[in-house]
């Protein structure tokens, strides 16, 4: 299987007044027709990654090294005009607030096919009829009317069904998802993962979801790559992850879940909180926290050790595969 | 190191006066309608925010109430604390109707409220310690007295008083100064707290330890809580019973695990299904239910809910059901399936309830 993204040793730092080591020696690799959840809580770096992967972040303020690769080309190496020819064609994004990612003085069938003529030098009446099967194609009830509504006429869950129809209608390889589901009410919430998981198939695109809620990595993802202080702590298989986590973090995460809780029991916590990433990781970052910290652990960076196919650990307690036989 | 100096006086909390068989609120047809003002040619609009709202919270219970957006739960606790004027409905806390036989300062006293933005909720320009103190102070405790119990509350929702007590706001993370509201939520001496999605912005670990730090503070100052979320799960763990709300009207309500196991109102079932699967080889295949909750201005005649029920009948848009008793228990739903003889072709034949 070819890999469409390939992300190796991805460091970011943002300057200002204080230095904020927000990415730290990350890799990750995407293939054709996978989705990838990136699991994580707030500060861990699972969207500054993602935002990396389409050059989004503030240019002054940020330094990116490390080498990020999209369908063969360098990303960091490209330069502005490549940039905008390369965000919304190839790779596309789709947004947690979709009110502020939506422009609000141009109506849904415009900024739809803005989007269909910059990049395929289409017609405005071709770019439009695009528009139209777009909306359609993400179920909006009277698509046609609704190509000339504004985003503030329309309701939250329309709102993000049209955002995923302007993300789309360039017929993107790789769709890169912030928390699209996060700012949505249960019953809309469900749709919309209902929705994207039949797009990607329907369109064979790969995914990269981002989210902090471990049901929504369930509803759509294949794969998960858990975040932790700006590194990935730990990856696998759904499956993997969610029966069978190794890292600490990884079992404290999913343990604190108060699904199932028995009512007035304990819960399960993680004690402390995140590090403040004022400085690059010299040690496992989640050692002052970890239950089963040893001192080799504040001695010097865990190891990513290699656990089975496509699955990783950065914890010095993992046991690295026995070789294959 | 030992901070107890000497342990500080608290404020009493208000009286006991009914006894544990007289709820501890009693809220009868609540009503709040907000006037939207109209374009140049449309008619001025109401959103009908809480409706005609009725429901009992017994001494030491947990009450949960869930919803979408839009659904008037959050508008429920801010009529509940006077934070705005309602336009109808009795408020009864233990006994006495408030603003007749109870004021507004006495009531502040014994019902507090956390609410989910924790910074924005504290001001800014008073330490930790001082925000905690303000209120004991209002109240008539003398400084240093109100200081000493500030200092004990910390303590109390495991933040260090030596650490924090002189911190400002931004200095602290979001589960710490969650924690903080709910110490400063405690200084008076409440009997019931409102836990406004109290738990909603914090990350699932940190949550975790907010959600244990509440069952603890409720068994040793023997609290009554009304906690409001949208995350199904967190009011599972944590409520008695539970009011299931839809657009601005109380649609479900009652002990936890019968409107959880035994779910009679259509939107009840469809909330529960939409939840996201725990387990990857059964994920949820169908959506339980379209489109987007309706707004609340001019919201649906008849049942509100029948615009999205997949069991709708022409007599659904026509009238609204009733709160109906379906079992001793205490389980009530609004909907004509639930009714015996409404009408409705799903509906319980005869008189006995199913």
């Amino acid at each position: 299987m070819s890999n469409l993204v390939e992300v190796r040793d991805l460091n970011i730092r943002f300057g200002g007044d204080r230095t904020v080591h927000a990415v730290n020696n990350l890799s990750l690799t995407l293939g054709e027709g996978e989705v990838l959840g990136l699991l994580g809580e707030s500060g861990s770096g699972k969207s500054v990654t993602l935002r990396a992967l389409m050059r989004l972040l503030p240019k002054k303020r940020t330094t990116i090294t490390g080498k990020v690769e999209v369908m063969g080309r360098d990303v960091l190496a490209m330069d502005d005009d490549a940039l905008s020819n390369f965000r919304g064609q190839a790779v596309s994004m789709i947004f947690q607030e979709p009110a502020l990612a939506l422009d609000p003085v141009y109506t849904i069938g415009q900024q739809i096919a803005e989007t269909v003529m910059r990049h395929e030098g289409k017609s405005q009446r071709d770019a439009m009829a695009r528009a139209l099967e777009m909306l359609e194609v993400v179920r909006i009830p009277s698509a046609k009317r609704r190509l000339d509504a504004y985003p503030h006429e329309m309701s939250g869950g329309m709102r993000q069904r049209a955002m995923i129809a302007l993300a789309l209608a360039c017929k993107p390889k790789i769709l890169l998802a912030d928390e699209p589901t996060t700012a949505l009410d249960a019953t809309v919430q469900i749709q919309i993962l209902l929705l994207l998981r039949e797009l990607q198939r329907e369109f064979g695109m790969s995914v990269i979801f981002v989210t902090h809620d471990i049901g929504v990595a369930i509803e759509i993802c294949d794969r998960v790559a858990v975040m932790y202080a700006g590194q990935i702590i730990e990856q696998g298989t759904l499956s993997q992850i969610v029966r069978t986590p190794l890292h600490p973090y990884a079992q404290g995460l999913l343990a604190s879940t108060v699904h199932g809780a028995k009512r007035g029991a304990r819960l399960e916590t993680i004690p402390g909180a995140p590090p403040s990433l004022d400085k690059a990781p010299t040690a496992c970052s989640f050692a002052p926290r970890c239950a089963h910290a040893q001192p080799r652990c504040t001695e010097g960076l865990p190891p990513d050790v290699q656990v089975g196919p496509g699955r990783t650990a950065r914890c010095v307690l993992v046991d690295p595969a026995p070789a294959m036989a | 190191m030992t901070q107890i100096a000497d342990v500080p006086d608290r404020l009493e909390p208000i009286e006991d006066l009914g006894g544990a068989a007289q709820p501890l609120l009693r809220v009868d047809g609540l009503t709040k309608h907000f006037p939207v003002r109209g374009g140049l040619f449309s008619a001025a609009k109401t959103v009908r925010a809480v409706d005609d709202v009725s429901f009992a919270i017994a001494k030491g219970e947990t009450v949960g109430i869930v919803g979408e957006s839009g659904c008037g739960k959050s508008t429920t606790a801010r009529l509940l604390m006077h934070l705005m004027p309602r336009n109808a409905g009795d408020i009864v806390y233990d006994g006495r109707a408030v603003g007749r036989e109870l004021s507004l300062r006495e009531l502040r006293r014994g019902m507090q409220m956390v609410f989910q933005d924790s910074y924005a909720s504290l001001n800014p320009r008073l330490t930790i310690e001082e925000s905690i103190a303000f209120g004991p102070k209002v109240h008539g405790m003398a400084d240093a007295t109100a200081r000493a119990l500030a200092r004990e509350l910390l303590g109390k929702v495991g933040l260090r008083p030596e650490t924090f007590a002189n911190r400002y706001p931004h200095e602290v993370s979001g589960g710490q100064r969650q924690r903080v509201n709910i110490a400063r939520a405690l200084a008076l001496s409440p009997r019931l707290v409102i836990l406004d999605e109290a738990v909603s912005a914090l990350d699932k670990s940190v949550e975790a330890q907010v959600l244990n730090l509440l069952v603890d503070l409720k068994r040793e100052f023997g609290l009554t809580y009304l906690f409001i979320s949208h995350d199904l799960n967190v009011v599972r763990y944590i409520s008695d019973r539970v009011l299931v709300m839809y657009l601005g009207e109380v649609v479900e309500l009652g002990p936890v695990d019968q409107v959880w196991d035994q779910p009679a109102h259509p939107y009840t079932r469809a909330l529960l299904a939409a939840m996201p699967s725990s387990d990857p080889d059964k994920r949820t295949e169908v959506p339980p239910i379209t489109g987007d909750p309706p707004n609340p201005i001019d919201p649906p005649a008849g049942c509100r809910f029948h615009t999205r029920c997949p069991f709708a009948e022409p007599l659904c848009g026509q009238a609204s059901p009733k709160l109906t008793e379906l079992d001793p228990s205490g389980h009530q739903a609004a909907c004509f399936m639930a009714i015996p003889g409404s009408g409705h072709s799903r509906a319980p034949r005869g008189e006995t309830a199913r």
